[in-house]
Order: structure tokens, then C-alpha cells, then sequence
């Protein structure tokens, strides 16, 4: 009840937020220099082509009711209609949503496997030469491009030893997981670097707690004393960190999608934008503003399970 | 406030990072300065008697596709590369700061609607708002420095404002405004030498991000155009030989890290060294 509460007034909390960011989709591409429809059509077009997609676009009206009718689409789930798929965008945007959700939701779940042990083992062997070396891997794999990796990883594992796919999307639900490893380990090693940091700096804090001597002083074995006791108590900071980088993840799968041929929302937005096809550039950046509203709120709602001192107000 | 006392000379001095991330950075300058006329090779000649030769003496990074060398426009690329970032860091810097530093201090509705607007555009991941921004107005060294300063200020004027919230509460403030100084006065010479450290220390991280996302536009070619040697544009170049060509993707990418690695290094350094802890 009290959690149903906490999610209904977060949600209320979201809507200026969500208005805001349609505003900012909507004015993106109507303050830039130049006629829209100019843009979009390049150099092909002739006056009549120009002023037909500017009635169609709703461009000669005033931008208040441009702006209204955008917002009656995104509730009809429309956003109207693509200009290179001569078709309604919202269909499209979903069918483009789960192979981006998977990709965020695999790279995440690749990155927490690898941090845990990671960050438990150099927390308690702190300064060994384990520690030192994990510390500089990841210093330097946050440093390197993602499509340079995909780009590069690709040779040894997808050509010399074809354990990979080189690019694509699989058919079932086995070889789309196929498809997606490659993609998912490179944007985990980003994540990794953050969060392993940040659980490995926690765990060292809980170590030097009073309770956890407590626990040691009672007789319990150490591996009971760092499960229960110290690894849960560390994950509250790393959970923030976790949700603030998807925010980033989100970001970078537009890349790394464009570099695996990955049919998600980011290699559509880059298609998109070199099509010209604003409406569509327009409805994917209030999608990823919301996906990240959203994952945000989940963060806050974990958060809150993981650690019940966070009041539910 | 003393920069260089005696303090800091010895800190700095037991400054592995710092002292580390310096050095590369000379390193990367000089070889920016001076690399292009040591090199033997003109970055954009064509030499269709020698495509795709390996790493080897006379060529130490190969040459690509067309016959370039590669360490001729790795080297040409890290001018144009760097010089890109540091207008694509330190506008958002300038503006971030200064919008922060307001912000903060006059508090009221100016920081409410401000800080309002900064939670909307923090919404947008970063990639999203730069490559629609860039995409829109067409790729351009201008439209990509206008596309990282709307997008990435708001990083740093978070920052500097939540610094300005906790120095408005300090004596040295309330001393400097009940003398009577004017509100700008009080702002540049009281409480901006003692909030921008961390605003400079996130400079040094968000080097690192910007070298990522000016490369990714050239990669996915919205940024920096051909011929122009870019890191970005020199990867995508070697996508397509990437089994007979190798050296033309991996030795910009390797620019990059180090790039990246050494701003890492020079962010933690300072941040030990201009933030005591305890």
C-alpha cells in the first residue's frame, strides 16, 4: 500500500517533467536555422513539393497549435506520421523499443555480474596486485570508443574464431541473447568501471563499521559476515550509480547499435537523421527522454526496497 | 588564496596520477605541435602503389586502403581532434558555471525555472540531444560546438550550484555582504574561487566523454568531414578492411585511450590534490 502510494505521487511528480521534455523534442527542430521542409526534401525539391509537405507537416499554422497537435498524437501513441516510412511512427517506435530494452537490460545484468566478485574480492584484498590490475583495466576500458571496440572485437571473435555473430538480430529469443552478447559486454565494460568503483569504495566504508566487528565478535564464518552484512549494506550508493550511467547506456546504444546492425531505437534515430525524417527524430528523443524518466523511477523504487530507511514519501 | 604554497608543492609531489597525467599530456601536446613536420608523410597524399601495407619501419602504423599513412593522419587527427574537444569542453564550462553560479546565489524563482529547465534536459541521454542537434543543423566544427554547449552545461551547472548553496551559508559570504559589496563582487572574488574546484575536476572526466562523442559523430558521420583526418571518420574508414587492414581502426582508437587515460589520470589527481580528504 504504502509502496502503491510512493509510485502514484513519483508518477504525479513526472508529469511537468514529461511536459517539458515534449516541449524540448518539439522546439529541437522547428529552432534550428532553416525551413523544415526545405531540409528534409534537399536539394530535389521543387516549390509545390516543398509547400505540400509544409501543409502536411502542419508547418503554416502557429506554433501553438503545432505544438498541440504534436501533444494529440503522442496521446493517440501516434507521433504522427514518418516522412521515410510513410507510415504512423508510434507501431514503429515499439517495434524498435525491445531490441534496445534487451540490449540495456543485458549489458546491465553482464556489468552487476561483473562487478560483485570483482568489487568483493579487491575490497578485501585492497592495494594486492588483483586490485591494482582490475583498477587499471577498467580506467582504461572507460577510455576506449565502444564502436572502436566493436569494430575491432569483431576480428577475433567473429571472424578468426566465429563465436559471434558479425552484426544483425536473431530470430528466436536463443539467437537474438546470440546476437546481442557481443554489444552487451562492450557497454558493460563502461558500466563496470563506474560501478565497481563505487561498490568496492562502499564495501571498504561498511568493512570499518562498528556492526560488522559485532558480527565478526559473535563467531560468524567471514563469508556470512560479508554476505549478510557488509555486501548488502554497500549496494545502496551503487544502485544510484547504476541508474544515473543508463541514463548514459540509453545514449550509447545508438552507436553501438548503428555498429551491429542492431534493429533498435538507436540505429533508427541514425537513420532517420540522415533521412531528413524529422517527425521521427522528433517522437525517438521524447522516447529516450522517457525511457530514462522511467528507469530513474524504478531506480528510486529499488533504492527504497534495498534500503527501508529511505522513507516512501 | 595561495596556489603553489608549500603545501601543494609537497602533495603534488607525492602525486602519482597527477604526475603521470601531466607527462602525457605533454606528450600528447608535443606530438600535436611538432609530430606533423617529423613525419615523413603528407596525411592526405595518395599513394595507390602502397595500399594496405602492415605496420612496418617505414610505415609504423601501415597505410590504409588509399595508400596514406597511417601515422601521418593519427597524428593530423589528433590536431583537429583535440583542438574540437577543448572548444566542445570548456564552452560548457564557461556557460555551465556562470548559470550555476547565479543560479545558486540569487536562489528564488531565477533558480527555481533554471533548475526546472536543467532537470528536463538532463532527461535526454547525451548522445540522443547531441547527434539530433548536430544531425538537424548539419555536420560542422560550429554546429557541433553549439550541439555540446546547449547539451552538456547543465552538467556543470548543477555542479557549481550546489557548491554556491553550501558557500552562501558561510561566514566569509555573509562578512563580504554585510560590507556591503556588490552582488557581482561577491560572486567572482568571494565565492567562485571556492566553488569551481569541482566543476574543474568534472572538466577533466568530461574531456573524456566529449573525446567519446566528437569521435562517434565523425564515426557515424555527422561529425568532422572527409578528407579532413579525424579519429571518428579513420575507424569508420577501416571497418571495411578490417581483415586485410587492421592498423587503420586500431591505431586511432588507441589515440583515443590514451587521451582519454590521461585526462582520467589528471582528473583524480586534482581531485586529490585540490580536495583534501580529512
Amino acid at each position: 500500500m504504502n509502496l502503491l502510494f510512493f509510485c502514484i505521487s513519483r508518477l504525479l511528480q513526472l508529469v511537468p517533467v514529461l511536459l517539458g521534455i515534449t516541449i524540448v523534442a518539439f522546439l529541437l527542430l522547428r529552432v534550428m536555422p532553416g525551413d523544415p521542409a526545405t531540409l528534409m526534401l534537399g536539394s530535389r525539391g521543387t516549390p509545390e513539393d516543398i509547400a505540400a509537405l509544409t501543409s502536411q507537416l502542419g508547418l503554416d499554422r502557429p506554433l501553438w497549435q503545432q505544438y498541440l497537435s504534436f501533444l494529440g498524437d503522442i496521446a493517440r501513441g501516434s507521433f504522427g506520421r514518418s516522412i521515410a516510412y510513410k507510415a504512423e511512427i508510434g507501431p514503429l517506435l515499439i517495434a524498435r523499443l525491445w531490441p534496445t530494452l534487451a540490449l540495456v537490460g543485458l549489458s546491465t545484468v553482464i556489468a552487476v555480474l561483473m562487478t560483485i566478485p570483482l568489487a568483493m574480492y579487491t575490497a578485501v584484498r585492497r592495494n594486492g596486485a588483483v586490485d591494482h590490475a582490475v583498477k587499471f583495466f577498467f580506467v582504461t576500458a572507460m577510455a576506449m570508443p565502444p564502436f572502436w571496440l566493436g569494430v575491432l572485437l569483431v576480428l577475433p571473435l567473429a571472424i578468426a574464431v566465429p563465436i559471434f555473430p558479425v552484426s544483425g538480430y536473431g530470430q528466436d529469443w536463443l539467437d537474438k541473447l546470440h546476437h546481442l552478447a557481443l554489444p552487451a559486454f562492450i557497454i558493460a565494460l563502461g558500466t563496470a568501471a563506474l560501478t565497481i568503483r563505487s561498490l568496492r569504495s562502499s564495501i571498504i566504508a561498511v568493512l570499518g563499521a562498528d556492526y560488522v566487528d559485532t558480527a565478526r565478535a559473535k563467531g560468524l564464518p567471514e563469508r556470512s559476515v560479508l554476505r549478510r552484512h557488509v555486501f548488502r549494506n554497500s549496494l545502496t550508493s551503487t544502485i544510484s550509480v547504476l541508474a544515473v550511467h543508463t541514463s548514459w547506456v540509453i545514449g550509447g546504444t545508438v552507436v553501438i547499435e548503428t555498429v551491429f546492425g542492431i534493429p533498435g531505437l538507436g540505429s533508427l534515430l541514425v537513420a532517420s537523421i540522415s533521412a531528413r525524417d524529422y517527425p521521427m527524430v522528433q517522437g525517438l528523443t521524447v522516447t529516450f527522454a522517457v525511457l530514462v524518466v522511467v528507469i530513474n523511477l524504478l531506480a528510486d523504487i529499488a533504492y527504497s526496497i534495498v534500503d527501508p530507511r529511505v522513507s516512501l514519501s | 588564496m595561495k596556489l603553489l604554497s608549500q603545501e601543494t608543492v609537497r602533495r603534488f609531489k607525492q602525486n602519482r596520477n597527477l604526475q603521470v597525467g601531466l607527462f602525457l599530456l605533454a606528450v600528447i601536446v608535443l606530438t600535436s605541435l611538432f609530430g606533423p613536420s617529423l613525419v615523413p608523410y603528407d596525411p592526405e597524399e595518395l599513394d595507390f602503389g602502397n595500399p594496405l601495407l602492415a605496420p612496418t619501419l617505414q610505415h609504423p602504423f601501415g597505410t590504409d586502403d588509399l595508400g596514406r599513412d597511417v601515422l601521418a593522419r593519427v597524428v593530423a587527427a589528433g590536431q583537429v581532434d583535440m583542438q574540437v574537444v577543448a572548444v566542445c569542453v570548456l564552452l560548457p564550462f564557461l556557460i555551465g558555471s556562470t548559470i550555476g553560479l547565479v543560479s545558486g546565489y540569487f536562489g528564488g524563482w531565477i533558480d527555481r525555472v533554471i533548475m526546472r529547465f536543467v532537470d528536463i534536459l538532463w532527461a535526454f541521454p547525451f548522445y540522443v540531444l547531441v547527434i539530433s542537434i548536430v544531425g538537424a543543423l548539419g555536420p560542422s566544427t560550429t554546429n557541433i560546438y553549439l550541439a555540446f554547449s546547449l547539451v552538456v552545461w547543465i552538467s556543470f551547472a548543477r555542479i557549481v550550484r550546489g557548491e554556491v548553496l553550501l558557500a552562501r551559508r558561510l561566514e566569509y559570504t555573509l562578512a563580504a555582504s554585510v560590507l556591503g559589496y556588490s552582488h557581482a563582487r561577491i560572486m567572482l572574488r568571494h565565492i567562485l574561487p571556492n566553488v569551481i574546484t569541482p566543476a574543474i575536476v568534472f572538466m577533466m572526466a568530461d574531456v573524456v566523454l566529449t573525446i567519446l562523442g566528437v569521435t562517434s559523430l565523425g564515426f557515424l558521420g555527422l561529425g568532422i568531414q572527409p578528407p579532413t583526418p579525424e579519429w571518428g571518420v579513420m575507424i569508420a574508414d577501416g571497418r571495411n578492411f578490417i581483415q586485410d587492414g587492421w592498423w587503420i581502426s586500431l591505431f586511432p582508437g588507441l589515440a583515443i585511450v590514451l587521451v582519454g587515460l590521461t585526462f582520467t589520470l589528471i582528473g583524480d589527481g586534482l581531485d586529490d590534490l585540490l580536495r583534501p580528504k580529512a
